[in-house]
């Protein structure tokens, strides 16, 4: 019997001991690190040489080529979210009101949320490779050696640039999804559309608009210096490349639907309206 | 008397990754300004860990590392890329960028640091590296991986020698290449040091054929110590066992 209680206690302890080693290491050390990257990083954003030409080119990269991704999903939410709403808000006779909720809900959480979920898989995973695969095949030693600082020339742009491209591509996944909308509402429910638009602009603010764009930003900076940092610090050869994709997508995506609830709450609270 | 200069001093350099057991143990080396110097060793020696010190890519636990009269653990991060401006690299797998062309390989290190010319100076500095390598211009437009492993170390040989560099590094540039195209690149990296009055060539390498045949010293690493330093000739006369070992086994071999 004293044997079982003893045993039960060491796994017990163990257990604790586990998330102990887990939080130390994954939560603290590991945000500590990627804290001075960033750091480290974006303070090449205020020293020569400017990488302008780069970031122009990660723009267009995260940008540009996620367009129509961004679109498709964008018009698909958009037509199931009101889809989704009118189904609720027949219930008690208040279809009207199915043009602000798909608008507040688009725009202040669907519209960054998914845009940032979907870039962080589509050019955090690349980034996390591109830079993994340069770090294991010796191209980031040759930078260096070559007197060119490899946060400078690969890290700094590819968060400069996703910061400003995510914002961007949060405002088309925005419209694409409020056409949806207004084609669902309007075509297939056969819902007046004057109703839809007026009570979408009474009720939808720009601040509504804008909240979404500054958590865009967020996300774009996390995922952003999340992946880079996985990729940059890859170890090992073509499995060390998979895991640093597969971790910097995770941990990215993980991060946005975190910070997602604490920016949520710091802009309700300037905003005067809390959570 | 001939005074000799150095333009490599290493002193009581130790180096342990993470507090563990130490990989370097104490390296002095002192190699001389414009000769061919080979680092040879077992694997696991140290040579590449040594070679990243020289580069001021690994910080030592304790020693110092003077490179061209800098001492590298008293520079900061700009004065450390100053200092890497004056070497060249050739690295084991050429580790060139596989998003750019051949041409803008070798053009990359002007477009960084060479600014004050104009693009068409560059590409003609570059062309003409190239062609000192012995490329044919019409591989200068294609992606590494569209040219041959031995190609890619004449474009990798041709990027490392952009910048006219005092001092060029090859971390063994020889390995996994086929005899005809080893022996290549062995004259490459002599007819590249002939070319430049005062060029300093440090060779991390198990090539010892190539050793005797190019070196003006060889320094022979041993669990992270210098076993021997000295003239191929001063090599083939040792008798310490170790160097014996690895010189008749690396001998017969070839």
């Amino acid at each position: 019997m004293e044997n079982i209680m003893n045993k039960t206690k060491e796994i017990i302890n163990d257990f604790i001991l586990s998330i102990g080693h887990f939080f130390y290491n994954t939560i603290i050390i590991e945000t500590g690190k990627i804290g001075v990257f960033f750091i480290d990083s974006i303070s090449w954003w205020f020293k020569k040489p400017y990488r302008w030409n780069e970031v122009i080119y990660h723009m267009e990269f995260v940008g540009n080529k996620s367009m129509i991704i961004i679109m498709l999903t964008g018009g698909f939410t958009g037509l199931v979210f009101t889809f989704q709403a009118w189904v609720g808000l027949s219930i008690v006779n208040a279809e009207n009101l199915i043009g602000p909720t798909v608008g507040l809900g688009i725009t202040r959480e669907l519209g960054p949320v998914l845009t940032g979920l979907i870039i962080a898989a589509r050019a955090g995973g690349a980034m996390a490779a591109r830079l993994g695969t340069m770090r294991v095949t010796e191209q980031i030693d040759a930078l260096e050696v070559m007197g060119v600082d490899a946060k400078n020339y690969l890290v700094a742009p590819r968060i400069l640039a996703s910061i400003i491209s995510t914002p961007l591509l949060t405002a088309v996944f925005d419209f694409v999804a409020l056409c949806g909308g207004y084609f669902l509402n309007t075509y297939i429910l056969h819902l007046d559309p004057a109703i839809f638009l007026e009570k979408t602009r009474f009720f939808v603010d720009p601040s509504d608009i804008n909240e979404g764009l500054i958590k865009a930003a967020v996300f774009g900076l996390f995922f952003s210096t999340i992946c880079t940092y996985r990729g940059y610090y890859t170890k090992g050869g073509a499995k060390g490349v998979g895991d640093a994709t597969n971790q910097g997508v995770v941990a990215s995506m993980v991060s946005i639907i975190i910070i997602d609830y604490f920016l949520t709450k710091i802009i309700g609270m300037f905003k005067g309206h809390g959570l | 008397m001939e005074t000799k200069e150095f333009a490599v001093n290493v002193e009581h350099l130790r180096k342990s990754f993470d507090g563990k057991e130490e990989v370097l143990k104490g390296i002095d080396l002192h190699i001389e300004k414009g000769k061919i110097t080979f680092i040879i060793g077992f694997s696991g020696t140290g040579k590449s860990v040594l070679l990243k010190h020289l580069l001021g890519v690994h910080k030592a636990t304790s020693g110092d590392v003077e490179v061209l009269g800098h001492k590298l653990s008293t520079l900061n991060h700009d004065q450390l890329i100053e200092v890497r401006k004056k070497f060249g690299v050739l690295f084991q797998a050429a580790a060139l960028f596989d998003d750019h062309s051949v041409l803008e390989n070798v053009m990359f290190p002007l477009n960084e640091h060479r600014k004050d010319l104009s693009k068409a100076e560059r590409e003609q500095i570059a062309s003409s590296r190239l062609k000192q390598v012995g490329l044919e211009e019409k591989h200068y437009n294609k992606l590494p991986s569209e040219i041959s492993g031995g190609m890619q170390k004449r474009v990798g040989l041709a990027r490392a020698i952009a910048l006219n560099p005092e001092i060029i590094l090859y971390d063994e540039p020889t390995t996994g290449l086929d005899p005809i195209i080893t022996e290549m690149v062995d004259n490459l990296i002599i007819e590249t040091h002939k070319s430049r009055e005062g060029m300093t060539s440090i060779i991390v390498s198990h090539d010892l054929t190539a050793a005797f045949r190019l070196a003006d010293y060889i320094a022979m690493l041993n669990a992270g110590t210098v076993l021997l330093y000295g003239t191929p000739e001063e090599f083939l006369a040792s008798d310490n066992e170790l160097v014996r070992k690895f010189v008749d086994k690396g001998i017969h071999r070839k």
